[in-house]
Formats: C-alpha cells, sequence, structure tokens
C-alpha cells in the first residue's frame, strides 16, 4: 500500500480509537438527542405534577362557572376547575396547603362583564394564569357581544386579525417565512462549522507537534517525504471529522424525524428544521471541508514550526482569532445579509467559508458567487499547502526554544538546496 | 552497492556546515563516523537519508540518487530517541515498518524475532511511556532494522544504556554486519569505534580532518605511548628527545613519543640500570588521543 495510504488510515484509525473522541461523540450523540427530545422531555417532567393541576373556582356570579369551564376545555385540557364553596380564607389556606394550583374568583364588573382574580403560590408560571385569563377574555367577548346585541358573524368579523404580507420584489428573492427559517438553519450550522474547523484544526497542530517533541519525527521524515506525510494526515483528520459529523446527522436526522410530531411549532420550527433545502446542505458541506482544509493546512505548518507542545496553543492562537473573526462577521451578517461588508468580506479566504455559506444560505445569490467563493478557496488552499509544505519540511527538522514567525523564513531556507 | 559521498556541501545561509566532505564506503562495513559536537554528522545523516539536500556535491548509493523511494532499504536510529509516547509497541513497530514498505505480517514477525532476542517480549503490549529509558533505546533500535535495511545509519546508538545493554546492542549491530549491512555508525565513545570500525573519519566544523582505516590513521599519527611504570623519579624523561608530552602517573610516566623504533630504545638505555622497572610497555595510540589532537582539547 502507498506510504500516503498508510499515514492517512494510522492518523484516522489510531484517532478513533481514542477516548477523547469516543467520549466528545457520545457526549454530542446525547445533547443531540435531549435536544430533539426537548418536548418529551418536559412532558415527562410535566406529569409528575398532574395531580396538582386543579384549581379551585369561587364563583361569585354564580352563572360563569360552567361557561369558563367548558371554554377552557378548548385551550387547556389538562387544567381541570373546581367550585368551591367555602371561604376565600379557606381557600387560601388550601392553596398554601398545595392541594390546590391556585384559586380563581370570578366576578362581574359594574357593566356585568366578567372580571377574576387569580392567586397562587407564585406568580413565577405564566402558563396557567395566560391560559385562564384568555379564557375568559373570550367570555367576556361573548358577553359583550350579546350585551351590544351582536350577532357571532359579527363578533367574528371584529376580532379576525387583519392580513399583512411583506413581499420581496426582487426575483428569486426568498419570502419572509423562508429568510427566518433559513437564518435558524443557517445560524446552526456556521456554529458547527466554526467548532469544527477550530476542533479539527487544533487536533492537527497538536498532532504535528506530538511527533516532533516526542521526536518520532526524525524516523518519520526519513521514512516518507513531509508532503506525504502532511496530506495524509490532514486528510486522515478529514476523514475523522465527516465520520464524527456522520453519526450526528444520523442520530439527528433519527430523531428530529421520529419526533417531528412533537416538535411541530417550537424552537425546532424556528430553526427551519421541517423543510432544509437540499442545497444548503451541500454548500454548507463544501464549505465546511473547503474551511477545514484551508485551516488544517495552516495548522499543520504552525504546528510544524513548534518544538514543545506547551507552545502548540500560543502559535495557533492568530488562526483561531481569524476563525472567531469570520464567525463574528457571519453572526453579524445573518441579520444584514446584503450588505456590501458582508459581500466584499465574503470573497476573503480565510472568511470565505462561513461568510459565503451563509450568503448562500440567507440570500438568493447567483451560482457564479459560490462557485467563484470556492475557486477562491481551492486556490487559496493549493497556495496554503504549497507553502506550507515547504515549511513543514524545513519546520519539523527544527528544534530550540523560539516559536516566532520568523521561524517560517527559517524553516523555508532550510530546504532551499543553495 | 556503495555509499559515495563525493565533495558534499551544506550551507545555512551563511553557516557552512559541511565542507566538501567525501567518503567512500564499501558494503557489509562498519564505518565510524566522529565529530564534536556540531561537527556536521546529523546533518551529514540527514543528507545521506535525503531529508536535506546538499548545497553542492553529490551522495550516491549504489551509483543512484537516495531519495523517498529507496527508503525501504535505509534504516536510521536518530540521537534525539522518540516514539509515539501513547501507542503500544507493536502498532508503532507494525506503522513505522510498513512506511518502510514492509508487509504487516513481515512486521510482526520481525518484531517478535527481535523482542525475543532482547528478551523482553512482554513489552509488545506496553505503551512506550511506559517503558524504561533503556528499553526505549531498544525498541528504537529494533525500528530501525526491522525492515532489514541494506544501509543503517546509527547515530549514537549506545549512549544512555548501561554496560549490559551496551553488549547487547553491539551484538546485534555486529550480527548485522556480518549478514551483509553496511553500516555508518557514529559515536562520542572512541573505543566502541576502535572496537568496531574498520574505517572511520573524523569531521570538525564540517571538514573532514582525519579519514582511513583505523590502521592506517594509527599509523600516520606516527607517535605511540610508552608506559613505564619504575622505583625511582622518571621525571627527567619529560624533556628526552623524541618525547611529545608527558603525563605523570601515580606508578611511573606516560610518554607520548615519536619515531618508537629509535625512541624507545633510547628511553630504556638511559634508565635500566637506575633501578627496579616493573613495566614498560609501547602502546598504540588510542582513538581518543588522535581525536582528542585533531579536534582541539576544548572537547571534553
Amino acid at each position: 500500500m502507498n506510504r500516503f495510504w498508510i499515514i492517512l488510515f494510522h492518523t484516522y484509525l489510531s484517532k478513533l480509537k481514542t477516548k477523547s473522541f469516543i467520549i466528545t461523540t457520545i457526549v454530542t450523540a446525547l445533547i443531540l438527542v435531549g435536544l430533539t427530545n426537548m418536548t418529551n422531555i418536559i412532558d415527562y417532567f410535566n406529569k409528575g405534577n398532574d395531580e396538582n393541576e386543579k384549581i379551585a373556582v369561587i364563583d361569585e356570579t354564580g352563572e360563569l362557572f360552567p361557561l369558563v369551564t367548558a371554554q377552557l376545555k378548548t385551550v387547556n385540557d389538562e387544567l381541570e376547575l373546581e367550585a368551591y364553596t367555602k371561604s376565600e380564607e379557606k381557600a387560601e389556606g388550601e392553596v398554601e396547603a398545595e392541594k390546590y394550583r391556585g384559586l380563581l374568583i370570578l366576578k362581574f364588573n359594574k357593566d356585568q362583564l366578567p372580571a377574576a382574580v387569580y392567586k397562587s403560590l407564585s406568580i413565577a408560571d405564566n402558563q396557567i394564569p395566560g391560559d385562564l385569563e384568555f379564557t375568559i377574555q373570550q367570555i367576556k367577548a361573548q358577553i359583550a357581544a350579546s350585551q351590544l346585541q351582536l350577532t357571532p358573524d359579527q363578533l367574528a368579523k371584529l376580532s379576525e386579525p387583519i392580513s399583512f404580507e411583506r413581499v420581496a420584489l426582487k426575483e428569486n428573492a426568498k419570502t419572509q417565512e423562508e429568510l427566518s427559517q433559513a437564518r435558524g438553519l443557517v445560524y446552526v450550522i456556521l456554529f458547527v462549522i466554526y467548532f469544527a474547523v477550530i476542533m479539527y484544526a487544533n487536533m492537527i497542530a497538536m498532532e504535528v507537534a506530538t511527533e516532533k517533541s516526542s521526536r518520532v519525527m526524525e524516523i518519520l521524515i526519513s521514512s516518507v517525504s513531509p508532503i506525504k506525510q502532511m496530506f495524509g494526515k490532514i486528510l486522515g483528520i478529514a476523514l475523522l471529522s465527516l465520520t464524527q459529523m456522520a453519526v450526528l446527522l444520523v442520530v439527528g436526522y433519527y430523531f428530529i424525524k421520529r419526533n417531528l410530531q412533537s416538535l411541530q411549532g417550537g424552537f425546532f420550527e424556528f430553526l427551519g428544521f421541517q423543510n432544509i433545502p437540499l442545497s444548503t446542505i451541500i454548500y454548507a458541506l463544501v464549505f465546511f471541508l473547503l474551511g477545514y482544509f484551508l485551516y488544517a493546512t495552516l495548522a499543520a505548518f504552525l504546528g510544524s514550526l513548534v518544538s514543545r507542545i506547551e507552545d502548540v496553543q500560543q502559535m495557533i492562537t492568530p488562526m483561531t482569532f481569524i476563525i472567531a473573526a469570520g464567525f463574528m462577521i457571519a453572526m453579524f451578517g445573518l441579520n444584514q445579509p446584503d450588505t456590501t461588508f458582508i459581500t466584499i468580506t465574503s470573497y476573503i479566504p480565510f472568511f470565505t467559508p462561513m461568510l459565503m455559506f451563509m450568503r448562500v444560505g440567507m440570500l438568493t445569490i447567483p451560482v457564479w458567487e459560490p462557485i467563484l467563493g470556492i475557486a477562491i478557496l481551492l486556490v487559496s488552499i493549493t497556495l496554503l499547502a504549497v507553502f506550507g509544505a515547504k515549511v513543514y519540511k524545513g519546520g519539523v527538522l527544527m528544534y530550540g526554544k523560539s516559536n516566532s514567525f520568523k521561524d517560517i523564513k527559517k524553516a523555508i531556507q532550510l530546504t532551499k538546496n543553495e | 552497492m556503495v555509499l559515495q559521498l563525493h565533495n558534499v556541501t551544506k550551507k545555512f545561509g551563511n553557516f557552512i556546515a559541511v565542507d566538501q566532505l567525501s567518503l567512500t564506503i564499501p558494503e557489509k562495513e562498519m564505518y565510524g563516523f566522529l565529530g564534536a559536537n556540531g561537527a556536521g554528522k546529523t546533518t551529514t545523516f540527514r543528507m545521506i537519508l535525503g531529508i536535506l539536500n546538499a548545497s553542492s556535491g553529490s551522495v550516491t548509493w549504489d551509483g543512484k540518487t537516495i531519495d523517498y523511494s529507496t527508503s525501504p532499504i535505509i534504516g536510521y536510529l536518530p540521537e534525539e530517541r522518540g516514539l509515539y509516547p501513547k501507542l503500544k509497541v507493536r502498532d508503532q513497530m507494525v506503522y513505522l515498518a510498513r512506511l518502510r514498505g514492509m508487509a504487516k505480517n513481515d512486521a510482526l514477525r520481525e518484531l517478535d524475532y527481535w523482542l525475543s532476542r532482547f528478551k523482553v517480549p512482554e513489552y509488545a503490549d506496553k505503551k512506550v511511556e511506559e517503558l524504561s529509558k533503556g528499553n526505549q533505546q531498544k525498541i528504537q533500535f529494533i525500528a530501525s532494522v526491522i525492515h532489514k535495511p541494506k544501509l543503517l545509519i546509527l547515530d549514537e546508538p549506545f549512549s544512555g544504556l548501561d554496560p549490559v545493554n551496551v553488549e547487547q546492542l553491539k551484538e546485534a549491530v555486529l550480527e548485522l554486519k556480518e549478514s551483509g549491512t553496511t553500516i555508518v555508525f557514529s559515536s562520542h565513545r572512541m573505543e566502541h569505534v576502535e572496537e568496531m570500525c574498520e574505517h572511520l573519519c573524523i569531521l570538525h566544523k564540517g571538514k573532514t580532518v582525519v579519514q582511513g582505516s583505523l590502521r592506517d590513521i594509527k599509523r600516520a599519527y606516527g607517535k605511540k605511548n610508552l608506559v613505564i611504570h619504575a622505583d625511582f623519579n622518571l621525571e627527567e624523561l619529560n624533556t628526552f628527545p623524541g618525547v611529545t608530552d608527558a603525563r605523570m602517573t601515580p606508578e611511573g610516566i606516560s610518554l607520548q613519543i615519536t619515531d618508537e623504533e629509535v625512541t624507545a630504545p633510547r628511553i630504556l638505555e638511559s634508565i635500566y640500570d637506575k633501578g627496579f622497572i616493573s613495566k614498560f610497555v609501547l602502546e598504540e595510540p588510542s582513538l581518543n588521543d588522535i581525536f582528542i589532537e585533531k579536534v582541539g582539547a576544548s572537547y571534553e
């Protein structure tokens, strides 16, 4: 087998078997399972409180209670109302003893319209009083309507919401709904790209620095050319990242599909997971991989310059800042994706992976723009790889205390044949 | 199958690390490579291995340039030892052997042979960081020979080992030499070179100062050591004609003399009637003496 593949699979398999990798993957998968099952989990914990969902009602009007009970069924059928006939103080006492969740006192105001007081241990829970208020509000509307002698049709007309539509005039521009869906999805994917690029680039730099500091590099460079080593490693880790992503994607996809019903209308609709455009996923993958290769190449040759593992972080900090800056700009751009600033920065190689992806996901831009972005990335990766390979070749032979960027020059000089 | 360095020069900027080095190392030969720290030994090795390109001149093995395509026939034990600390011995030996073009099963078989030879078969499943330094060194040695190289470069193979391990390793090296491996060998320990190498060269600041077979080098040095033990004072011999250096010892004197066939009998003649002489020995100069004189007394 070609030595390049030996290095690639050695890197891949030995990393795959490490405890830290397995643990990270499992923990992330568990978080994902937790997120996608959020509704189930909340329901599970709420079940225990069921017996406490009873509310004592003191009906001072003598006629509202059946109306409220009937109306509440349509709003929240888990709440149970119970007519309470003893004194208000007694009822309060029973609420304090947690026999009832709360106490609702129904009365009429001076216009013979319903009014109510709700008493409970704390008012931190918004949902129950909110539901009750909404119910009574509806009843009030009915009563008021009958007082004004309105027909139910007229009442419906009154309460009908207005139609208000926002239309983008640009051709193919995304509709409001699509845009907010896209924003959620793009946000999540940007986060994934950001973390993944930092994490795997770090892994590369650590890998190179470990080989160098443990001096096994001396044997390696005498066996295999540094170029093969560098790219074997970069691709090995790329394979590792894809494995991890695939595991998480499968887990995520399975649970989202399974829980799709319960996820409707919640947090996940906001993220736009219902109908993910295929193009967004493909672009996400392409820009993630290109971003990874760009930064991994950078990390590999930066890692080759240090002699001790302790210095790795210091060496790659500037790189981390660049990635973070790209992420910040992308976050800012989520709200205004079509500003000139974002457009221009999306063509700067180190920012392209995140910004161009953000634009592709959020806006409807002509196809040549992402293609140009991809081309720019490919060219920069090639240039960086050629340059990085030279530095790497010399860098791995250099040992010493200094680990500044001046060493790059020294490293290149070392490999020159004068 | 001859390793040939022809007028090899390596410059790093303005610094000349190796200057016009020419060597011919015949097949199945153990060649000693001596030099003080910073003399250019490692740089030369790196050029032989093809890791560094010579600024001028050529390095050839069997008439061909050495590069990564020839790496299966080359073994290298670097001076700076190191293996993957977290990997098991077996895993990394197989990995390193495969990088040198060896099949996995052959590598496992060779590893078993070498581990049992060094009487440490139980190390195969241990992580390198769990082994003592001397044992790591053995593993490192195995890493350099596991793929049966034709050309083996050993940079300070015996440093940091206890005498028992040195003997074990020396035996293994000699056996490899017998089986036809060409070995280039560097050491600070002159006695090892004297014991094992027929040919050698001494580098000083990138230049060859001495080169040739051990016997010729000693002969060309032109000086011998004369050790005399006697029960009377020998101090007057300090200034005897033909004596280039003298050192008093508790039991007598140690002299460095030229023209031993003339000088030694004259010295004997001048002292034989002065008292009891318990020892009068003419010794070959040690490589250590030659090295120190050629490279300078600054070398410790």
